[in-house]
């Protein structure tokens, strides 16, 4: 079983919109959205939800004032400025505790939070795991790492042979999850000078983490000469460049009819995007 | 007035209307152009800002003393990111997954911990022909942005105009950027992915109180369903900037949006306007 994940370092440079035609065109795969703050790739395979599962995690500190004797001990040793006046912010907490441990009223108790959905479904292109972070909160690595492992369970009972990952923006946290320990990671970047930046710092992520990276240039047209750049950066620090997609409005075009781009066209974009899927499975057999 | 820019999607124009509303306004009042994009900042591509001081970010986790520590536990099990485990005679620390809450230092009963600074990041300041500019820089392979971003907003210079950039999703991040802000724009593109998460991004600027109004950036490139769920939900759109390939070549070459195209220039200046009058608005209907 191989695990790709798709990234980008920089947000909006394409990884749905590619990630859903490979879910069109690759065999005996499951599916993962791991970009579970701000998911779309449901709108691509509008999926029938067949398991939903609250995701509970991460703690949150309430006083009973009833037993606070307004000593301003928690206040004064919470490094999260979380609470004030006797009141604990929610949106502040990060759920350590500190603070109902030191008590002395022991009025101080944590309680769990829920902190979004899980869901898995079946999709005309198989099954699909995705989730809905709650509005606001915390531990999106925890849910992604859920996300993953139920991924692979599926895999792993019904024989597939591929795990495909629609990742999150970013180096922190939610893309650390969802990178450590996958097969091969494909960033999908932009010829803009932001996007090498962005492509720069997620390959470095890939590298201290010892994931083998493959890069995808999408919209190449709009900037040649920056294309030419990421060509070179990426030959210097020997990294693939493995598809140049072309501009194309067939991708919101394909977008608005909630289809994927190889299911809605058969021009150059479709074309790259189907190369790109056999160079990844040849680079996964190796 | 502090204005944070935010989108739920990433690559809808954040750092587009940030530096160019910044750039905007920079003749006519103080302003400070924050980039709390700690993971992937860009503005700085644009501004090309002259950094006159940068420094490190730590957070503080703790190193056991052996000679002290009597393995106890009560460290591994006071510390909620279980950054620290007891194993037998050893006591191992993770120091990627610990908050720096200091629980465990406090708590240790025989006074084995102390806390010594993990780098996370680093803060920068400087300046661009007049624009006061910080902006964050989280490490490679680290996870935890928000402290980072948290040192950024510790620049917040009160007496000026401040443009926080963020980063896009809704999660720990993008709130830790957007609390306490005077104003959100909600920068947002009409196709089903825009929607779907400026929607989200709209549910978190409404949980955290924060005023809020949106730029539709590429205008004309998708549908009509954006622009009737703002009117449907009573949402201003304060500024619209249209799909055109002569503004995303500038982008692309790093070059601000007013500088190549000056006559945008008055148009942020009329949006900062509206956002006013917009903030204004809801003070005022709180007052009553």
């Amino acid at each position: 079983m191989k695990e790709v994940v798709v990234l980008s370092g920089k947000g909006g440079t394409g990884k749905t919109s590619i990630v859903g035609s490979f879910a069109a065109l690759a065999q005996k795969k499951v599916m993962a959205d791991c970009d579970v703050d701000a998911a779309d790739l449901h709108l691509l395979l509008t999926p029938s939800v067949k398991e939903k599962n609250e995701f509970r995690s991460g703690q949150v500190a309430v006083i009973d004032n009833d037993k606070c004797i307004e000593c301003g001990l928690c206040q004064e040793i919470c490094r999260f400025n979380a609470i004030r006046d006797y009141q604990v912010d929610p949106i502040s907490c990060e759920g350590c505790g500190f603070c109902s441990h030191i008590c002395p009223m022991e009025a101080i108790t944590m309680n769990e939070c829920k902190a979004g959905d899980w869901f898995i479904s079946d999709t005309r292109h198989g099954p699909l795991v995705h989730a809905r972070l709650g509005i606001a909160q915390e531990n999106s690595g925890k849910l992604v790492a859920l996300v993953r492992q139920k991924a692979k369970e599926i895999a792993g009972k019904q024989g597939l042979d591929y795990i495909i990952s629609d990742g999150p923006p970013g180096i922190g946290c939610p893309v650390i999850s969802s990178l450590s320990g996958v097969s091969l990671a494909l960033i999908v970047t932009e010829p803009t000078l932001s996007g090498i930046h962005d492509m720069e710092r997620v390959l470095g992520v890939c590298k201290h983490f010892g994931v083998p990276a493959m890069v995808c240039i999408n919209k190449y047209d709009i900037n040649k000469n920056n294309t030419r750049a990421i060509q070179d950066y990426c030959r210097v620090n020997g990294i693939e460049v493995a598809a140049l997609i072309p501009f194309d409005n067939c991708v919101t075009e394909a977008m608005v009819l909630g289809r994927t781009i190889v299911e809605y066209s058969d021009g150059k974009v479709a074309g790259e995007i189907k190369n790109l899927w056999q160079k990844i499975t040849a680079k996964l057999q190796e | 007035m502090i204005i944070s820019i935010a989108s739920g999607k990433g690559g809808t124009g954040k750092t587009l209307v940030a530096t160019s509303l910044a750039l905007s306004l920079k003749d006519r009042v103080k302003v400070q152009l924050l980039d709390c994009d700690v993971e992937e900042p860009n503005d700085h591509i644009l501004i090309k800002p002259t950094i006159t001081r940068s420094e490190a970010v730590s957070i503080p986790v703790p190193e056991i003393n052996k000679d002290k520590c009597t393995r106890c536990g009560r460290c591994a099990e006071v510390c909620a990111y279980h950054a620290i485990a007891v194993m037998g005679e050893y006591v191992l620390t993770f120091p990627e997954l610990c908050h720096g809450c200091g629980a465990c230092s406090y708590l240790c009963q025989e006074k084995a911990i102390s806390e010594i600074p993990n780098k996370i990041g680093i803060v920068e300041t400087g300046q661009a022909d007049g624009l006061m500019f910080g902006q964050g820089m989280l490490s490679i392979g680290q996870p935890m942005a928000p402290p980072v971003i948290r040192k950024v907003k510790g620049l917040i210079d009160t007496e000026a105009t401040v443009i926080i950039d963020t980063s896009p999703g809704t999660s720990c991040p993008v709130v830790e950027a957007i609390k306490g802000s005077d104003f959100c724009l909600l920068v947002t593109e009409p196709t089903p992915f825009g929607l779907n998460d400026l929607v989200l991004a709209v549910a978190t600027v409404k949980q955290l109180g924060v005023p809020f109004g949106i730029v539709l950036n590429r205008a004309g490139a998708g549908d009509k369903k954006t622009e009737e769920y703002c009117a449907r939900e009573n949402i201003p759109v304060l500024m619209t900037i249209p799909l055109d390939q002569e503004i995303a070549g500038l982008y692309s070459r790093g070059i601000p949006l007013v500088t190549g195209m000056p006559e945008y220039r008055l148009k942020f200046i009329k949006l900062y306007e509206n956002i006013r009058e917009a903030a204004d608005e809801r003070s005022s209907r709180i007052k009553r």
